[in-house]
């Protein structure tokens, strides 16, 4: 069966607001989580409904994203969409936690750093 | 690395200070960042703005945790640049409870003893409560959801809340369409009755019998038909506001019964003898001029004083100066919302004439006219062909006839030799007179002509022989 997930982003990173995301990437994925295809929309403008419009027409079944507002989380929680929001870091990484399972809302993903070190 | 437990501000006081207990206790979000702008330390106001907390958020870039729309368009701190100086904006956020929230960002760099910037201090002002009261002072030309800017309504709005405030029965007059109803439901939601029901009677909508029996409720069997007990609309209203609409079409006997209430606060339902106490708030409207009808003697005048306690005039919208245009953009903008049409506004044609036009119907027509066009047009902007015909047909009235022209199109359509009947006598119909009592002198007029013949007087008014009846009725004529 394919799943069709998409991640707002913004340039490598999840998008950090789902309202305000112009870019989409839409990946397929067959049974075993091999990439069919995979691609980028961009959007003509920044609009939460207008996504949300684009996620339901592309039947999509996983949803990773930034903040998210509480309408939205539960209108498309509603469609039956899986969400995972609140995620930090580069979409590639949020997209291999999801593949393995391991991707929960509100994961920070990136390197934390003060003055110059990690911590 | 790790975060530290317990920073400490040295050198202020003799004793080093606890740093998180003093941040904490600053009432707004504050954000401590370093030089790359990640999170050092968030204080107790920002973990209850934001529903971060600083485990989560240490070391991690503070647009990250800040989510704010100003971190996406344009960085604050990236707007900073290299001036040392703080820079503030407002935006919002969308917080871990998923709400999005107004705020405003300040950001202000943090200097060592060189003066060389070493972090960031970022405050975030939660501007809810602001933007309420922004929303108040911006719709002071609206109370509840009547609208407004002319002086005439201005003073109506000031006057409206303290009226609310109090719980003393009110008037309220104006031709139809002014929004009389808006009002009292308005005074009734902001008044301390607003829990409470809010019970409205039309007095022109049912015959007498069966409106007495609608106020003031009856016992089993008190008529024929009377199966059950009612309660009437008094008792429904019990600790709420009653709605008299219409008060002017009140039956004469009925009247005498409301003024009981006034007195008293004790109704008796039809066919009861026991009484029965209600703490109402008694609102009153009509379109007529109750004044005049205390002179025919088809009003109670000790009711009007009563009434009459505080009044309100609604002034007809052709005397409420600028407000056309305000209540066509209102309507406008709410109905393309309505029908979602990407219409941007009204032609200067069709804006001429909307303005320029003689709303006798107030508001209501407004309204209509608005819906109309609205859900006729077809371009991107209303044209006066998208304006209901009517508007454009020639119209011989002053505004001391407005009021009633509608009614002369009507005999006009029913006898078009009457009309210049009419028309030619407008010299007999003064401005200061009102239509009820120019009606009941044109049906004196038409039966002293048939001799008191009322289906001949019917004929000569262009009106059905019942609606004659009625109206002499209405006026007390005894022909």
């Amino acid at each position: 069966m394919i799943h069709k997930l998409t991640i707002p982003v913004h340039k490598e990173n999840v998008a950090l607001r789902f309202d305000m995301a112009t870019e989409v990437f839409i990946i397929l994925l067959s049974d075993k989580f091999i990439i069919e295809e995979k691609k980028s929309i961009v959007l003509p403008r920044s609009s939460a409904d207008e996504l949300c419009h684009l996620i339901l027409s592309e039947n999509i079944n996983t949803l990773i994203c930034g903040a998210i507002e509480d309408e939205y989380y539960q209108f498309l929680t509603w469609k039956k969409i899986n969400i995972f929001d609140s995620v930090v870091g580069t979409w590639s990484e949020a997209f291999t936690n999801w593949k393995e399972s391991n991707l929960n809302s509100r994961d920070i993903l990136s390197s934390r750093k003060v003055e110059g070190r990690y911590v | 690395m790790t975060k530290l437990s317990n920073p400490l501000i040295n050198s202020l006081l003799e004793n080093p200070l606890d740093f998180i207990h003093f941040i904490d206790e600053i009432p707004m979000g504050v954000l401590v960042l370093d030089l790359n702008q990640r999170v050092v330390h968030l204080n107790k106001s920002f973990e209850a703005l934001s529903g971060e907390y600083i485990d989560r958020a240490y070391g991690v870039k503070c647009h990250n945790i800040l989510r704010s729309a100003a971190c996406v368009n344009n960085c604050p701190l990236l707007l900073m640049g290299s001036e040392n100086r703080s820079i503030s904006c407002k935006s919002d956020i969308i917080n871990m409870d998923r709400q999005k929230l107004p705020i405003r960002i300040t950001i202000a760099p943090m200097l060592d003893i060189n003066g060389d910037v070493k972090g960031f201090i970022e405050t975030i002002q939660d501007l809810r409560m602001v933007e309420k009261l922004d929303q108040r002072q911006s719709i002071a030309y609206s109370f509840a959801n009547i609208i407004g800017r002319s002086p005439q309504m201005e003073k109506i709005f000031q006057t409206l809340p303290l009226l609310a405030q109090s719980d003393t029965s009110i008037l309220i007059t104006g031709e139809t369409g002014t929004g009389k109803d808006l009002v009292a439901e308005a005074i009734h939601q902001t008044s301390e009755r607003e829990a409470s029901p809010f019970i409205k009677i039309n007095c022109g909508a049912l015959p007498e019998t069966l409106l007495e029996s609608e106020i003031f409720g009856h016992e089993k069997g008190a008529f024929t038909g009377a199966v059950g007990n009612k309660p009437g609309r008094f008792k429904l209203a019990h600790n709420g506001t009653i709605f008299l609409t219409e008060i002017g079409d009140l039956p004469l006997a009925l009247q005498v019964k409301l003024l009981t209430f006034l007195d008293d606060k004790i109704i008796f339902p039809l066919g009861s003898t026991k009484e029965f106490n209600v703490n109402v708030r008694m609102i009153a409207a009509t379109n007529r001029n109750l004044e005049e009808m205390v002179k025919e003697g088809s009003f109670r005048k000790d009711l009007l004083f009563r009434l009459n306690v505080a009044r309100i005039h609604l002034p007809p919208l052709r005397e409420r100066e600028g407000d056309i245009r305000l209540l066509l953009d209102h309507f406008f903008s709410h109905y393309t919302k309505q029908v979602n049409k990407a219409i941007k506004g009204f032609s200067t044609a069709a804006l001429a004439r909307l303005i320029h036009y003689n709303y006798e119907g107030n508001i209501r027509e407004l309204k209509n006219i608005v819906e109309y066009a609205v859900n006729v047009a077809a371009t991107s902007v209303i044209e006066p062909e998208n304006l209901p015909a009517y508007l454009f047909e020639p119209v011989t009235d002053t505004h001391s006839f407005s009021s009633y022209s509608g009614s002369f199109k009507n005999f006009n359509a029913s006898n078009p030799m009457q009309t210049e009947d009419i028309a030619s006598k407008p010299d007999k119909i003064q401005s200061n007179e009102t239509w009820p009592s120019v009606q009941r002198r044109m049906i004196l007029d038409a039966l002293k002509e048939a001799k008191g013949k009322k289906s001949e007087a019917a004929s000569i008014l262009g009106m059905g022989r019942s609606t004659l009846w009625r109206k002499i009725k209405q006026y007390n004529i005894d022909p």
